[in-house]
């Protein structure tokens, strides 16, 4: 591959949730502008990767290395890895009452800017982009106002996901199946949303189960995961094939007297 | 989460600091000698020693109520002093000019600047430090559209009819423990009368201070809101930190005319005591008001300091069609313990209550609801809606809600909710995944919980509260 330096770069990967190991020896490389689509069957360690990755409390690694940019992530804290550029779109989306969307944009917004040095943002510029963003991921603008994923459907969640994104600019994006659930018109929001970012400097992890998606939005590499391990990466194609059939033929060695028919 | 929060839940209690001013304090203990002591000091009429005397004599029958969920070691009275006054106010400076800089500066490292032209406008302010009311500022400006604010004790010789009419016309001398004492020992607090069809143009406020030792703190508000008239009505509430427990046993009684209103708001921020319960404030304080036809009373209260609070500010429907409303947020950490609530007493037809109480509970500490709404047989058409909701910040505090309902009317309607909920560790990695850090994610967690109380306080302390909360949350996760 071209010599350009990793975004990410995960090596010899072991993670576990409560003791019970999860991620079994994960090898992945990202370079800057890459799209990696991360597919397998439920239960392989999809989420728990994205989890590791930002560094969710409970979920510990027991060895292996990753580095964003060339820095060690583990060592970092949460909110470190966050602003640092490494974003994450939930699965399954949380609520919180009474914190109105644009509070809670403009507060992770802010601390993000701080981070790098920077001045709070303004809050008539911020309102002019959150607005912005809300009419790119097709969700109305008394949105902002409400609580955090308060009361929203499953699909508006997922956008209000994709509004974040958009919002903080992340150089990593893993959308955790982000078009689960989605009927075709919310599935193009989110691919146009995420096509709309691409960029030299940006680089997506996209894990879903679905090839629709994967039409719209053009994956680099498309990896299989399961039991915690990249079984198989390949180009776009391979997407293509496990539509076809499924992931049984990768799971496992097939035994001998398979073979022999 | 649990472990990060035990472990960082220290922090600055900014209204920690103590004035350097020469005090008069009597000798710590209480009998009628005492009582007598207090009544000269401030140079009381007759009737109102008597009135003292006989509470105190109520008081010394009476036993120490025990059944809030609060723990405390026996308060010893005679240890008490009932008296503290700086010596600079004996001699009741006329202007700002005449009072002693030392307490001008300590109310304004607190943030309530007593220069009218640096105040917020629109705001006048009684500020009581330890026994006595300082300065009461805006006087002239609402004497021009009738209104009395003024400290208590002026009020007594000034407005003898109506102190002698109101005083104990709404939490009567033996109502119970706290209050009959503070009947007795009653020092200092603000007076307020809105006369017919006036709009009180100022927000009112009374800042209480605690700053000497070993003293307690026995104020008495009484705010009458005459009919067709509006008041709105703030207080707030600080005093240094030390080791030792000092009680706080307060007296307010609101009277609410035909079509009055009457919203009371309290952000009460007294020393807390230290992460193991040492020292801190004892807050026992009998808060209530009386609707007449048409009133309207609204409690907001944000109560976010005291070592133990006992506290359930409380309203008697008694004109039909009156509304009584209780809003409250009650943070406790650390070993506080909060036992807090209302009383809706419905008497009159078609009267209105509406509870809405947040309790955040983090730390060890203790945070109890106790609320009774009562139906009176005469309160026909009667409507309560009541909604509690407690929130737990780690795994070591305690929530708990006493709702008692006692409904003696069959057309009466009572509605209560409640919910108990966490901050929970998904919404922290939401929070931090977006790169905001663990304190900020809590205390937007927290404010968010809290949003349908500060509504309702008025703007300038809707703020104030929410930094607040801000502030004691400070170091809450690690
Ligand atoms: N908090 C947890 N405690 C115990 N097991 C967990 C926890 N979270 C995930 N797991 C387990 O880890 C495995 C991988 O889960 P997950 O990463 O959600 O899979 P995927 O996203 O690929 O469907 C599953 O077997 C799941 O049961
Ligand atoms: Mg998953």
């Amino acid at each position: 591959m071209s010599n350009t330096k990793s975004l990410l770069t995960i090596k010899d990967l072991h993670a576990s949730v409560e003791e019970k190991q999860i991620i079994k020896g994960l090898d992945l490389d990202i370079k800057p502008g890459e799209v990696h689509a991360i597919m397998g069957p439920n239960g392989a360690g999809k989420s728990t990767l994205g989890y590791v990755l930002s560094g969710r409390d409970g979920y510990s690694v027991d060895s292996g290395s990753v580095t964003l940019d060339g820095e060690d992530l583990l060592e970092m804290e949460t909110e470190d890895r966050a602003r640092a550029g490494l974003f994450l779109a939930f699965q399954y989306p949380v609520e919180i009452p009474g914190v109105s969307n644009l509070e809670f944009l403009k507060a992770s917004v802010d601390a993000q800017r701080q981070a790098r040095g920077e001045d709070a943002i303004t809050s008539a510029d911020f309102l002019k982009e959150a607005k912005a963003a809300c009419k790119q991921v097709n969700l109305p603008v008394a949105f902002l106002k409400r609580g955090v994923n308060e009361g929203f459907s499953g699909g508006e969640k997922k956008r209000n996901e994709l509004m974040q994104m958009l919002l903080l600019k992340p150089k990593l994006c893993i959308l955790d199946e982000t078009d689960s659930g989605l009927d075709i018109d919310a599935l193009q929001v989110v691919a146009e949303g995420v096509n709309s970012q691409r960029s030299a400097d940006r680089s997506f992890i996209v894990v879903t189960h679905y090839q629709r998606l994967l039409d719209y939005i053009k994956p680099d590499f498309v990896h299989v995961l399961s039991d915690g391990k990249i079984v198989k990466s390949g180009d776009a194609s391979l997407a293509l094939e496990l539509e076809a059939q499924g992931y049984a033929w990768l799971q496992k060695e097939p035994a001998e007297d398979e073979l022999e028919g | 989460m649990t472990e990060q929060i035990d472990k960082a839940l220290a922090r600055e209690y900014e209204a920690g600091f103590v004035s350097d001013v020469e005090s008069e304090t009597f000798e710590p203990g209480l009998d009628e000698n005492v009582i007598r002591r207090i009544s000269e000091m401030k140079g009381e009429p007759e009737w109102m020693l008597e009135w003292r005397l006989s509470a105190f004599r109520e008081w010394l029958e009476m036993e120490e109520p025990e059944w809030a969920l609060v723990d405390y070691p026996k308060i010893d009275f005679q240890s008490i002093s009932y008296y503290s006054a700086p010596k600079s106010m004996k001699d009741k400076p006329k202007s700002l000019d005449e009072v002693d800089p030392e307490l001008l500066r300590t109310y304004e490292k607190l943030g309530i600047p007593l220069i009218e032209q640096q105040m917020l406008a629109g705001i006048a302010v009684d500020a009581v430090f330890d026994s006595v009311s300082v300065v009461t500022t805006f006087r002239e400006k609402l004497e021009e559209a009738g209104v009395i604010f003024c400290p208590i004790s002026e009020a007594v010789h000034k407005y003898p009819d109506l102190v002698k009419k109101y005083i104990g016309s709404v939490v009567p001398k033996k109502d119970n423990y706290y209050a009959a004492l503070n009947c007795a020992v009653f020092t200092d607090g603000s007076f307020v009368y809105i006369p017919k069809g006036i709009r009180c143009p100022m927000e009112l406020s009374t800042y209480f201070r605690i700053n000497e030792q070993n003293t307690g703190q026995f104020e008495r508000t009484l705010i009458i809101a005459d009919e067709g008239s509006h008041v709105s009505y703030l207080e707030g509430c600080t005093a240094p930190q030390r080791d030792e427990n000092q009680l706080h046993a307060a007296v307010v009684e609101l009277v609410a005319m035909d079509n009055a209103e009457i919203k009371y708001s309290t952000v009460q921020n007294w020393y807390p005591g230290d992460e193991n319960g040492k020292g801190g404030i004892y807050n026992f304080v009998t808060k209530r008001g009386i609707c007449h036809t048409n009133a309207k009373i609204s409690w907001t209260q944000v109560e976010t300091g005291s070592s133990v609070t006992w506290k359930y500010p409380s309203c008697i429907l008694k004109g039909d069609n009156s509304v009584g409303e209780f809003y409250s947020v009650a943070l406790t950490r650390g070993r506080q313990q909060a036992d807090t609530g209302t009383k809706m007493i419905h008497i009159g037809k078609n009267t209105k209550s509406t509870i809405i109480s947040k309790g955040i509970s983090a730390g060890r500490s203790n945070n109890s609801y106790r609320g009774l709404v009562r139906m009176n047989p005469g309160a026909e058409g009667a409507r309560n809606f009541t909604q509690c909701d407690s929130l737990l910040i780690g795994d070591q505090c305690g929530a708990h809600t006493f709702p008692y309902v006692e409904s003696r009317n069959p057309s009466a309607i009572i509605e209560h909710e409640a919910t108990t909920s966490k901050v929970s560790d998904e919404q922290m990695f939401l929070c931090r995944q977006r790169g905001l850090d663990p304190e900020k994610a809590v205390s937007m967690i927290v404010n968010g919980f809290c949003k349908e109380v500060f509504k309702e306080l008025p703007m300038e302390f809707a703020v104030e509260a929410g930094k607040l909360l801000e502030i004691s949350l400070e170091g809450s996760v690690g």
